[in-house]
């Protein structure tokens, strides 16, 4: 028995503790919005957060996850996964769409640690992230938009923060 | 030229299949079904009893032929008859419709269609359903606006007699129906119902509209219908169908392609927790367990000889030792103009000759080969990202032992697929249909999914074929190229297959040389000839099928020239293209956004590449900037001519994707043989792919045009290879001529 906090609720799964975390989210909790791309954490579809990190589900097993806080793309929330999303479908970055969860997961990680990435900073934080269809420019477009939104809206709020 | 629109494109299959008078629009409708066109094709039975069923069901607006539901909710369902795959066909065909119906775009729900030739065929395909080759907009483009046209003829009819006005003066907007004497209104879904009851006019006496009164054509601002779920994980893959109690497959296949089982020893594997089965199929050995970790554990625990006795036992290195000497003996000839080895020898001749090669090239979707299966006492239900779903119902058909009648094949979004998916004979469909057989026969009740890991993929050939140019040409006194003698030694990818008869033409696969056979350089003396050695290596097409070899050496090629003559190779193309104005304008406006010709630092450069492909019209300018012993790619410049452009932001995604695809190709990939045949990659550590940080700044530029619509899902490709190799001969000086692309 393994125990897991997923999307904020604890799981009781009965399989092996070597078991990669991406098979135990994908084929026992049937939460497939995260994917399976290469398995060897080169590719970047499968990116869930552990304890706000972005983190290859593939190579995480599930053992060592006890008392870790672990979000899938389906429970992804906030002012920061909101802006980003927002951003996304905006900018219309997906086209196949199967890099693009991992692609959200590892863009909110990154802005929720660094609101403000010039482009170096962007390029070093997704540069795991395959897109076999070749989004990287509206990736880094969208990234940045909503680096400005979240920027907007915290200087909209300062005063009323102050006061 | 407003009215070109309108007129079959000249030179298709469209002419041949325009639909006839004896084509039926008909519409079916039950009490409350709302409205459901459908246009019947030339060739298509109209299943009476599919319509009287739809009828009976009463609700069911499912009727077989429909293009078009519009339900009491005000929902307008657009069925797509081609795959999803990122290229934003869904967004395409929609576009169409909800243009000559006047919908308004946040009403409208694009769904795949079912597999059925009869209604849904590519009609460049002649009876056949399936995606590629660019073709999907262009062959859909009156298509799908007829039905359009013919719906919201039938609303404004319907609301004409509701009313009691004359139907001219009813207008439609944004998915609303007006009368403005009267003042009133109504929404398409109010009068679906009603208008469900009329029988719809022939769809060949509809007016479309003229394009300067398109108000969703051309629109940049249209957001895809497909995004928010693709952006939030809801989308459905066939990696993601889950079935109740479903069961999940791997395939351990050959490691030398050719080879077949010897000896099999499955005990161990048996024995592994959650195997619930283990199936022999003609290519490899499947493990079906619970889960795939499970089978992907039992998988390495199979104990299997193989007999590689018609396997491929030698490296690609020597393969392409072979081409070598191939190239040195004349092959099959494809085109000859003029005296091209008589112009070669004039004494006054300066001859100019180089070698290309490509490498062997995996597709590499990110969503590796999947699909799911359903075998019960009715049939086989089969799920998959169908990329020709006529072929893809007959092979499972023939796998699972069935009638084709007896399979349904349910399409869902692929995960990319850059052509492999349209492996010719199903490869991957047949090993499900035959793991469900097998489960079957095993006495095990239960669908199943069948996953390729990524090492299956890399390692499980279906290549785009390596590929070696050999070019020789002359140049008069002048400095004008007088003759281009072009040999090719290439794989073909039709050898072999059941489209032989169809792609293979006198011992010449067209699909080696396109982009040489129609060089369009206007050179007086021309010869192309062909080889085409066999292997068990299986090969397919591969986004921009032969364009993705033959542009790099011929675009090489004429940079080339243009250097030996002292030109530049702007000036030089513009002059051999002077009779072709599409080609010609593409190329000027690149150069021009580009800054071609604006003094560059040492040790930057740029390269213009131009190609016609799948009808449509490409430029790139490459800039490159060398490095302490390489080179990057800065930016990218590129032109379009794709006829109308219908959805100018996919075309946008679409060139900057190819564009990307064709980087991974010029700079990363490869895939190689060992010398005892064994594949050398396996997953995308060593099969390398274009990565953000390599991701040059792409501009693309579209040429404004009321010529009909062609693709742009590949012609994006084909040029970047070229323009970044003659860049870098610009900054560097040095002529790169094998792909990918290193220096030093
Ligand atoms: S599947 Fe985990 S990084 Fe590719
Ligand atoms: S959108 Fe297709 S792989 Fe990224």
């Amino acid at each position: 028995m393994v125990r897991l906090k997923i999307n904020g609720s604890v799981q009781e799964l009965d399989i092996p503790s070597d078991t990669p975390l991406l098979w135990a989210l994908r084929d026992t909790l049937g939460l497939v919005g995260t994917k399976y791309g290469c398995g060897i954490t080169q590719c970047g579809a499968c990116t869930v957060h552990v304890d706000g990190q972005a983190v290859r589900a593939c190579q995480t097993y599930v053992g060592d996850l006890v008392d870790a806080e672990i979000t899938t793309i389906e429970g992804l929330s906030g002012p920061v996964a909101d802006a980003v999303k927002t951003a996304w479908i905006a900018a219309d970055v997906a086209q196949c769409g199967y890099c693009q969860p991992g692609q959200v997961m590892q863009a909110v990680a990154l802005l929720a640690r660094e609101p403000a990435p010039d482009d170096d900073a962007i390029t070093t934080a997704m540069n795991g992230n395959l897109c076999r269809c070749g989004t990287y420019d509206r990736i880094r477009a969208a990234i940045h938009a909503a680096a400005g939104a979240l920027g907007t809206a915290a200087a909209d709020t300062a005063p009323a923060e102050k006061g | 030229m407003v009215h070109r629109l309108d007129r079959p494109t000249p030179g298709t299959a469209t002419a041949g299949l325009r639909p006839s008078r004896r084509d039926l629009l008909r519409v079916t409708a039950g009490v409350g079904a709302g409205l459901t066109l459908a246009l019947m094709l030339p060739g298509g039975a109209a299943p009476a009893q599919d319509v009287a069923a739809a009828k009976d069901a009463g609700d069911a607006p499912f009727a077989p032929n429909a293009f078009i539901r519009v339900t009491p909710d005000n929902t307008v369902t657009v069925v797509i008859k081609h795959l999803e795959m990122g290229q934003g066909v869904f967004t395409g065909l929609a576009t169409l419709v909800a243009e000559e119906m006047d919908a308004a775009w946040d009403q409208i729900r694009p769904e795949h269609a079912p597999a059925d030739a009869t209604r849904y065929n590519n009609l460049f395909w002649g009876p056949v359903q399936g995606t590629g080759g660019s073709t999907s907009l262009a062959n859909a483009f009156e298509q799908m606006r007829r039905a359009g046209a013919v719906a919201r003829a039938m609303l404004v009819h319907t609301a004409s007699e509701a009313w009691g006005v004359e139907a001219a003066a009813v207008t439609v907007e944004a998915g609303v129906l007006r009368h403005a004497g009267s003042g009133r209104e109504a929404s398409f879904g109010a009068m679906a119902d009603a208008a469900g009851r009329l029988t719809p006019p022939d769809p060949q006496t509809v007016d479309l509209k003229a394009p300067d009164r398109f108000r969703l054509i051309g629109q940049t601002a249209l957001p895809r219908p497909d995004t928010a779920e693709k952006t939030d994980g809801r989308a459905v893959y066939a990696i993601d169908v889950r079935l109740k109690g479903m069961l999940t497959a791997l395939v351990r296949r050959p490691p030398r392609f050719g080879a077949t089982l010897r000896t099999l020893d499955a005990e161990a594997a048996r024995a592994m927790p959650g195997v619930r089965a283990v199936v022999r199929l003609p290519n490899g050995v499947a493990v079906v367990a619970e889960s795939f970790w499970q089978a992907q554990k039992a998988r390495e625990a199979l104990k299997i000889a193989w007999d590689d006795s018609a396997a491929v036992t030698t490296g690609s290195e020597a393969m392409l030792e072979d081409y070598e000497s191939l190239a040195q003996t004349p092959g099959t000839v494809f085109r000859n103009d003029g005296d091209a080895l008589a112009a070669l020898t004039e004494p006054q001749a300066r001859v100019v000759e180089a070698r290309y090669t490509v490498p062997f090239l995996a597709h590499a979707p990110m969503e590796p080969l999947s699909a799911v299966a359903r075998l019960t006492d009715s049939g086989i239900e089969v799920w998959a990202g169908s990329q020709t779903q006529t072929f893809d119902v007959l092979n499972i058909a023939e796998a699972a032992g069935l009638r084709p009648d007896q399979v349904t094949l349910h399409t869902v979004f692929a995960g990319g697929s850059f052509g492999r998916r349209a492996s010719v004979g199903s490869d991957y469909l047949r090993e499900v249909a035959g793991i469900a057989r097998g489960l079957t026969n095993q006495g095990i009740e239960a669908p199943v999914k069948l996953i390729w890991t990524r090492e299956d993929d890399i390692r499980g050939g279906f290549y785009r074929p390596m590929a070696l140019h050999a070019v020789t040409g002359a140049l008069d006194a002048t400095g004008r190229p007088v003759a281009w003698r072009h040999r090719v030694v290439c794989q073909s990818i039709m050898a072999g297959t059941p489209f032989e008869s169809v792609f293979v033409k006198d011992g010449i696969d067209g699909t080696s040389v396109e982009g040489v056979s129609d060089l369009a350089y206007a050179v007086p003396n021309v010869m192309g000839d062909l080889h085409s050695p066999t292997s068990p290596v299986p090969v397919l097409w591969w986004r921009s099928v032969g364009h993705s070899h033959t542009a790099f050496a011929v675009e090489s090629f004429v940079d080339e020239l243009a250097h030996a003559a002292g030109a530049d190779p702007l000036i030089l193309r513009m002059d051999l293209l002077r009779d072709q104005p599409r080609l010609l304008r593409v190329l000027a406006l690149a150069a021009e956004k580009a800054g071609w010709g604006l003094p560059m630092e040492p040790g930057r450069g740029h390269g213009v590449a131009v190609h016609k492909s799948f009808n449509s019209y490409v430029a790139h300018v490459a800039e490159v900037t060398a490095t302490d012993g390489g080179f990057t790619v800065d930016r990218l410049v590129c032109a379009v001519d794709c006829g109308v452009p219908v959805n100018p932001d996919i075309i946008r995604a679409q060139i900057a994707g190819g564009s990307a695809f064709g980087l991974s190709a010029a700079l990363r990939s490869r895939l190689t043989l060992d010398d005892k045949g064994v594949v050398e990659q396996s997953n995308f550590h060593d099969y390398e792919v274009l990565r953000l940080a390599a991701m040059p700044e792409v501009e693309v530029h579209i040429v404004p045009s009321t010529e009909p619509p062609t693709g742009v899902g590949e012609p994006g490709v084909p040029t970047v290879a070229p323009a970044v190799a003659n860049a870098v001969f610009a900054a560097t000086g040095t002529r790169l001529r094998r792909l990918p692309l290193t220096l030093g």
